[in-house]
Order: structure tokens, then sequence, then C-alpha cells
């Protein structure tokens, strides 16, 4: 007989203002096998804890159920309880009365009623449990970092400090990212330059750092402490070995129309190119689509100029594959395309620019040599119209629901420095609220306005029309003033919404994480787990998490490296037990389970079986790599014989779940 | 030959008679039916947003009632009549208390709850004949003509409703000027209002506002706009303040057809 004991929990009021507690606990009480009930305020307290240990020690407990808030959040906290107090930990079984009861109900008569009843389902559940044991997987002492913006720098940089290897995957042909792009860092204006590309450099001669610029991740099996990735290292048509980066072959290329992407396309680069001076690693590239020896056979000038013979137009992408025990993504943010935003006039007017070509061309090392020009006729604008909130905030299909949150800052910061540098330059800017919160950052926003003299409207732009006179008529609403605006503007920045990188959702199906409608990576919790995703061993580093500003993303960089760091110190991880297993005289090898299996677990043996007429067959039956399995069930339901069973969630304890339900 | 139930609207009958005319003279030669309903009625004017006017919105039903009838989609030329018809169509299909009050004044054989579809004129020469083969059809290319199109604010908006093409960069009348042979000036004003009934009350607005159009399409080195709408017409020639000559759209289509002298209806 069943020893099993019930612990019903208030959660202060989260649930005992819905559901009359007691009321459950007296219920569940009268259940067949149930010999303790009891409720209190906050059973995942000590004191709480302690009510079920002294419980499970005082009763004998054989079973132990938990009416509180979802699994997700305490169901390991009980389960150590109970193991502290000699229970095999897979015998607890946790009823969710909050999340799926309290929380998305008003009345507690009928809330009281179905907390009973998902009490009662939990106490069948639990009768057919069984002790399971977890068994331990290594760990491989290496970690994945996805991008190599400032947010992959930095948890490379940690990851590689504390002693474990650790390989960058960048996209582009040199890492950096979109601080690269960037001149000048709020709230200090300091040289984003100068901060950034020191780091660059430390993880290149880092030992324990490698970097694969120019590549891909193509491919992820396993699970955590032991992924398998495979990495396409796209064929760059250059030997990063032999390269010396000494830039010949780009100053020699015969083709130098090509729009150079750092710059944003204000000025060219060769089809043989290294993207900025401060590249890492410093090797050029050859862009297939533009060299004229790829496209038509003819040219070949790179390869006899390069002294070192790096050349190699037969090059081919290459996949190398790699186990690592922990992923960190980082692949960081793009600003919004515009073509949706017409009214701005930004496909019409070279001088209609977003924030982030406002950074190269007023950067030192952009295409004006840090002199403010219009990219129309190259003159010096003196007044510069600033609209925030370019498909930021937005309530329809065209952008986004959410804050970009750095657009603010940067806005204040443009208009700071322009207004520093060329004093006879009007700037506005068009706000629909200021939104500085973080250190130093509203007394930043101030001096724009006070000591700066940039003139904030509240309310924004309503029409943008470029005029053959090289000016521009901004039409605007001043909210506060209530009167509509024109002004003649020689130049007009919008500061369009961010967005997570493209290659981040196919990443997210390749690593079996979560994202949100915006396509951000969710974290495990919101406030308690922020930068872990909800599988296990994949950390989030950076933008790929939602808007962030630099300090916050190497902020939570640092704290991505932390976590990843406390996996790659354990040489074993513990194993989930409860996995699929197939019972070997039901399966009849149809492979209906492989084909479900999305993590690749089952596989198939030919195996003896001694039949009952004493003969031998050889079988063919499903066998299941419990260090893979991550106990979706898909195979349980798949498998035509009810050969495949799930531990811990067997048909027979859902049926019995169900069953308690309907009765 | 393909027949449409073809709605024409009162203003196509005494002011804007040629944008009629010429959409008609198009029409045939393109093989397009266009069927009148026997007995239709104005558009009912203007759309009114309040939710509870269920009595300006009325005619507009009959016609769409008249086009489920007949079995075949509607066409309209007029912005403004396309403009009320259309939201009247998305609106009746979406909010069921509307349906309802409406068939219950008009008392219809069988209830209408937005069955018929409705074109445009410029939507059915993309849509059903496509540009492509409109641009096989043209005999008198337009050749280098800087021809600005002018959406004004009915065409295209509300977008849900009208879902005719994006309210901000719309590219169907540019589309339709290069199918011709021309070549379309993308302007800034394309799609903004031209003032359109308040030249009544207050003339110095509309003024205003079609001016800034005008000079707007100018100022890129357009020759000559053209427009979907007679109120569009009205102002931007008689307020704009500008020697550009506006035509209707389909006076240069039936001039590239080559039909523009059949206009002897």
């Amino acid at each position: 007989m069943q020893r099993i004991g019930v612990f019903v929990c208030h959660c202060g009021t989260n649930i005992a203002a819905t559901v009359d507690v007691k009321a459950v606990a007296e219920a569940l009480g009268r259940e067949p096998g149930v010999i303790v009930s009891q409720d209190y305020q906050y059973m995942c307290s000590e004191s709480g804890q302690n009510l079920v240990k002294n419980a499970i020690k005082e009763h004998k407990l054989t079973g132990v159920v938990v009416c509180s808030c979802s699994p997700r959040m305490h169901e390991n906290t009980f389960r150590n309880a109970a193991a502290s107090a000699g229970l095999n930990p897979y015998l607890v079984e946790i009823a969710n009365i909050r999340e799926q009861c309290s929380w998305i109900h008003k009345d507690i008569a009928s809330a009281t009623e179905k907390a009973i009843i998902l009490g009662k389902a939990a106490v069948a559940k639990v009768h057919l449990n069984a002790p399971l044991t977890a068994g331990e997987s290594p760990v491989v002492k290496r970690a994945l970092v996805i991008g190599g913006g400032i947010a992959g720098i930095q948890t490379a940089l940690d990851i590689a400090e504390a002693g474990f290897d650790v390989d960058i995957v960048e996209k582009k042909p040199t890492i950096g990212g979109k601080m690269a792009q960037i001149d000048k860092t709020f709230p200090t204006l300091d040289c984003a330059a100068c901060i950034l590309t020191p780091k660059m450099v430390e993880a290149s001669q880092n030992e324990h750092i490698t970097i694969h610029s120019y590549s891909e991740v193509a491919d992820v099996k396993g699970f955590v402490g032991n992924f398998t990735v495979t990495i396409k290292k796209k064929a760059r048509f250059v030997d990063e070995t032999k390269c010396t980066g000494c830039g010949l072959c780009t100053e020699k290329c015969p083709m130098k129309k090509v729009p150079n992407e750092f710059n944003m396309g204000f000025d060219n680069r060769s089809a043989i190119y290294i993207p900025f001076a401060q590249a890492v690693p410093k090797v050029a590239t050859i862009d297939p689509n533009n060299c004229m020896m790829m496209k038509t056979g003819k040219c070949g000038v790179c390869s006899k100029v390069c002294s070192a013979g790096a050349i190699d137009y037969k090059q081919e992408d290459r996949l190398i594959e790699q186990q690592y025990g922990a992923i960190v993504v980082a692949t960081g943010f793009e600003p919004i395309k515009l073509d949706k935003y017409d009214e701005f006039a930004y496909n019409q007017c070279p001088d209609v620019v977003t924030s982030l070509e406002l950074e190269r061309l007023m950067n030192a090392a952009g295409p004006n040599g840090g002199t403010l020009l219009r990219p129309s006729d190259k003159t010096h604008p003196h007044k510069i119209v600033f609209v925030q909130c370019v498909g930021s905030r937005c309530d329809d299909s065209k952008g986004k629901p959410y804050c970009s949150k750095i657009c603010c800052m940067y806005t204040a910061k443009h208009a700071m420095l322009i207004r520093e540098k060329y004093p006879d330059t009007e700037v506005y800017v068009f706000y629909i609220d200021v939104r500085t919160p973080g250190k130093n950052f509203d007394e930043f926003y101030r001096r724009a306005v006070e000591q700066y003299n940039v003139h904030y409207i509240k309310g924004m732009v309503g029409k943008v029309t470029p005029r053959s006179d090289g000016k521009i008529d901004v039409q605007a609403s001043d909210l506060l003033a209530n009167e509509q605006l024109h002004i003649d503007a020689d130049m007009v920045v919008l500061a369009a919404a961010i967005e997570p990188d493209k290659t981040a959702r196919p990443l997210a199906t390749m690593l079996t994480t979560q994202m949100d409608t915006n396509d951000f990576f969710t974290e495990a919790h919101p406030k308690l787990r922020p930068v872990e995703s909800a599988t296990a061993g994949i950390f989030l580093s950076g933008a790929c998490q939602g808007p962030k500003d630099i300090p916050e993303t190497v902020a939570q960089a640092s704290a991505a490296a932390a976590k990843a760091i406390v996996l790659l110190v354990k040489n074993s991880i513990t194993c989930n037990p409860c996995v699929a297993h197939s019972d070997e005289l039901m399966c009849n090898g149809c492979s209906s389970c492989e084909k479900v299996c999305p993590y690749g677990a089952i596989t198939y043996i030919d195996k003896e079986f001694k039949m009952p007429d004493r003969t031998i067959a050889v079988r063919r039956v499903a066998s299941v790599n419990p260090a893979v399995c991550q106990g979706c069930g898909a195979c349980t339901v798949a498998c035509p014989s009810g050969a495949m069973d799930l531990n811990g969630f067997s048909n027979s304890q859902i049926i019995a779940e169900v069953d308690a339900i309907c009765k | 030959m393909e027949t449409f139930t073809y709605y024409p609207g009162c203003t196509l009958r005494t002011k804007a008679k040629t944008l009629d005319v010429y959409a008609r003279a198009s029409a045939k030669a393109l093989g397009i039916g266009l069927e009148e309903p026997a007995d239709w009625q104005c558009c009912g004017g203007a759309y009114t947003t309040a939710k509870d006017e269920i009595a300006t919105k009325l005619s507009a039903v009959r016609t769409l009632n008249a086009a489920k009838t007949a079995g075949r989609p509607l066409i309209t030329v007029c912005s403004a009549c396309h403009n009320v018809i259309k939201q009247t169509n998305y609106d009746i299909s979406h909010d069921d208390e509307m349906a309802s009050k409406v068939n219950s004044y008009l008392g219809l054989d069988e209830p209408y709850c937005g069955e018929a579809t409705v074109y445009h004129y410029l939507e059915m020469l993309r849509d059903v004949i496509g540009f492509d083969e409109l641009a096989k059809k043209v005999v008198n290319p337009l050749t280098g003509k800087k021809i600005a199109a002018y959406y004004g604010c009915l065409l295209l908006r509300p977008s849900k409703a009208l879902a005719m093409d994006d309210p901000e960069n719309p590219t169907i009348i540019e589309d339709f000027i290069r199918a011709l042979g021309g070549t379309p000036v993308i302007y800034a004003q394309r799609n903004e209002c031209c003032g359109g009934y308040i030249a009544l009350e207050d003339k110095a607005q509309a003024q205003k506002r079609s001016n800034s159009v005008m000079k707007s399409a100018e100022d890129q080195g357009a020759e000559m706009v053209i427009t979907a709408c007679p109120l569009c017409m009205y102002n931007l020639r008689k307020n704009g303040g500008s020697a550009l000559p506006v035509y209707y759209f389909t006076e240069i289509l039936a001039e590239a057809l080559g039909v523009k002298g059949d206009d002897n209806e």
C-alpha cells in the first residue's frame, strides 16, 4: 500500500486568494493512499520544505504530491527536499494550481473544485511512479560563441580567462560587429574603436580562443555538455594562414566599384577587400559576385601581386565538426529596413539617412574622414532633423511593438556631437518620449538640451518632402505648442528600430531554443535566469535576447560567460532519467519512432529472441540512447504497438491522471 | 471577353465625363466588357466614420448587391466611389452588427454580407489583365513623357480595407505609367490630400494643399499629373496654382491604346 503525502501551498495570496487551500488539503486527504495532507503559506520556503521532509521521515512516505506553482518553477526544489529526506526524487509530483488554476480563475468555488481535481490527478499518477536514477554524462570542456560582436567577444574572453577553450563563429570576414561601425559611445563620448579594437586583438591573440570568421553554424546535434556542431567555413578564396593582411591586393584590384558595406554604401571597396583597417583577422576576402576572375576567368591581378601566395581561386566551402559543452548565442541585431516608411522619403532622397549611416558619415575612419557632409552634394548641412521611434513602438504591422531602447541615447549623442563640432548647425529632435534610464543617461540628455541647445520637440514628423533646390521640407507637429511646423532641413536622420539578426530564427531551430514573436531569443526566466535559454547548455549574450546598449550587452555577455563556465567546470552532469525506452517484446521494428525523434536518439538493432517453440529468432527492435533522448514523448505517441514508453510519464500514468480528472 | 459590373458614379455623368468615356473606350480596346447595373444610385458621397451611421452606406450596399446578383466583380473608377464602396464592403463582411442592421433596412431577397469582389479600374489592369499584357497592347507609347502619379488620400487608405497598395510607398500607378511607355516621376506629396471638400468652406486651405502637391511634382520634373479622382482633378486644376496639366489616368490610357479619338459616346 502506498503512503502518500499531499502538501498544498498558499503562495501567499497567489493561490490562497482564489483557491480554498484548506478545502483542497482536506479533500485530497480523503484520496486512497493519502495518509497526510497539509497546507502551508510558502511551501518553497525553508520551513515549508522542512514540513515535507519531516512528513517523509515521520510517516515513511512512498510518494509526495505538492499542489503549488508550475513544475518549471519549483519541481527541482521539492525533488531535492525529498532526496535529502531519503525519498527518490522522482516519487514527487507537482499539481500546478497557480498558473493553471488560481491565476486564471476568479470564482473561488470553481477554482477550488479545479484545484482538487488537479490534485487528484497528481495523486493518481504518483501511485504509479517508480523510483528513477539519473545517469551521468561527461562535459566537453570547450565552448562555442555564435557571433563576434562586442557581446560574443566579451563572452569568449571571459570563458577563455577561466581556462577553457572557446571558438567564435562570425559570419562576416571580421569580428567587431556593429560596435566597430560606431564613432563614439554614450554617455561618456569615448571613442568606440579605442575600447573595442583592443578587445578584438586580445581575442585573436588569446591561446584559448579560436576565431572562425566568415563562417556559419550549419548544424547542431547533441545536448548539454556534449553538442556536436558543424561549422561552415565559407570560401574566402584567400588562405588565412598565408595572408599577411598587407592590403596590396586590395589596392591593385581593378574592380573598385563595389558598395562598401562597412561604410553603409557611402563609398566603394574593391572586389578583394579587408573590411576595415583594424579588422580581425586581418586577412583579405574575395567577394565572388564582383571578382572579375571568378566571374569571367580573366584578371588574376591579386594572385600576381600577392607575395605570400595566399590567393586561391579554387577554394571551396569547408565543413568542420567540433564538440562543445556549452553554446552561447550572441547574434546581435540589425536596424529594420525602412521601405514601409516612405513618408520619410528614405528611398527618394540621399540626404535622408539612418542613424547607423550617420555614424559612418561622422566617423574619422568613414567616407568623409570625419567631416559631416551631405551625401548628395558633399556640402555642410546647416539644419538637421532627427526623427525618433521610426518603426519602434508601432501598433501596426509596419513596425515593431517594442521600444528599441538605444535610440533616445544615441540620438542625443549625435545631436550633441554635431552641435559641438559645428555650432552653426541647428539640430531638431522629434520624439514621442525621451527615455533615458541608465547611469548618467538623463544628465547626458539634459546636457544636449541645456548646454548644446538642441531643439527637442515633442511630436512626430508626418511628411518629408525633398525639393529640387536640395532642401528637405519636414512637416511635423509640435504637440506641446499645438502647432504644425515646416522645417527646411539639409539632412534628416531616422532612428530606425532594431530587430534581431536574420540568422537568429534558423539558428533557434537548430538549437531547439525558444524565440518570442519578435524573434528575440527567450530567456529561461525573465527575472531570475536572464542569460540562460530554456534549453540546457544554451546561453544568451547581448541584443539577440532584446534591445540593449553597450554597457548592458557587456554585462550580459559576462553573465552568460559565467553561466557557461559553471557548466564547463563540471566533469559530468546529471542526465534526465525521464527518457523513453522500448519494450523489445512488443516492438516490431516498424521505424515509426525513429522518424519522429527530433534528437536522433533511436536506432535499430538486430537481437536474438527465444521464441515460445524454443527456436531462436532474430528480430529488429528499437533501441533508445538515453544520453541523447530528451524525453519529449513523441515516439510514445507514434508507436503503433505501444512498445515505446517514457519513464516518469508512462502511458499508464497519463491514463490514470485522465481517469482521475474525468471521474 | 471578360465582363464586369461597372459602377461609374454620379460625377462621371456630369463633371468627370472624360474619366468615364476613356475608361469605357480603353476597356473595349482591351477586350473587357463593362456592364452598368440598371438602376445604380450615388455611392453615398463620402464615407462616414461614425460606426452607427448606416443610412448613408445603404446605397453602396445596393450597388454591391447588384454585382453579387450579376455574379461579376464590381469595377469602380472614381477614387471617392471606390473608397466608399470598398470600405462598406469591408465593414459589412467584418462587422456582424452592421450587416444585420443594413439587411434589416434593405430587406433584400437574400441578405448581403460582403460577397462581391470590388476592383478599382487600376487593380483590374494590374491583377486581371496584367501590366505586361497591357504594355503589349499599347500602340502610341508615351515614350519620354515624365508623368507624376497623384494618388491622393482616398485611393489607398485605409489600407487594411482598400488593400490596393502600400499607402506610403505605392507603385501601382507608376507601374501603369511604365506599361504605357512613360516615365513615372516619384515625388513626396503624391499620396497627400488635395484638400478635398474643404475647398467649399476654406478655399485658402485647399489652395495650400493642392499647391504643395503640384509644386512637389513640378519640382521633381514632371510634365503632367494624372489622377483617378474628380475632386482631386478639380482642386489640382483650380486651386493648384500651377501650369502643369492634370489628366485622368484613363485619358492617357486611351491615348496609349490609340482609342482617344473614339470618344463619341
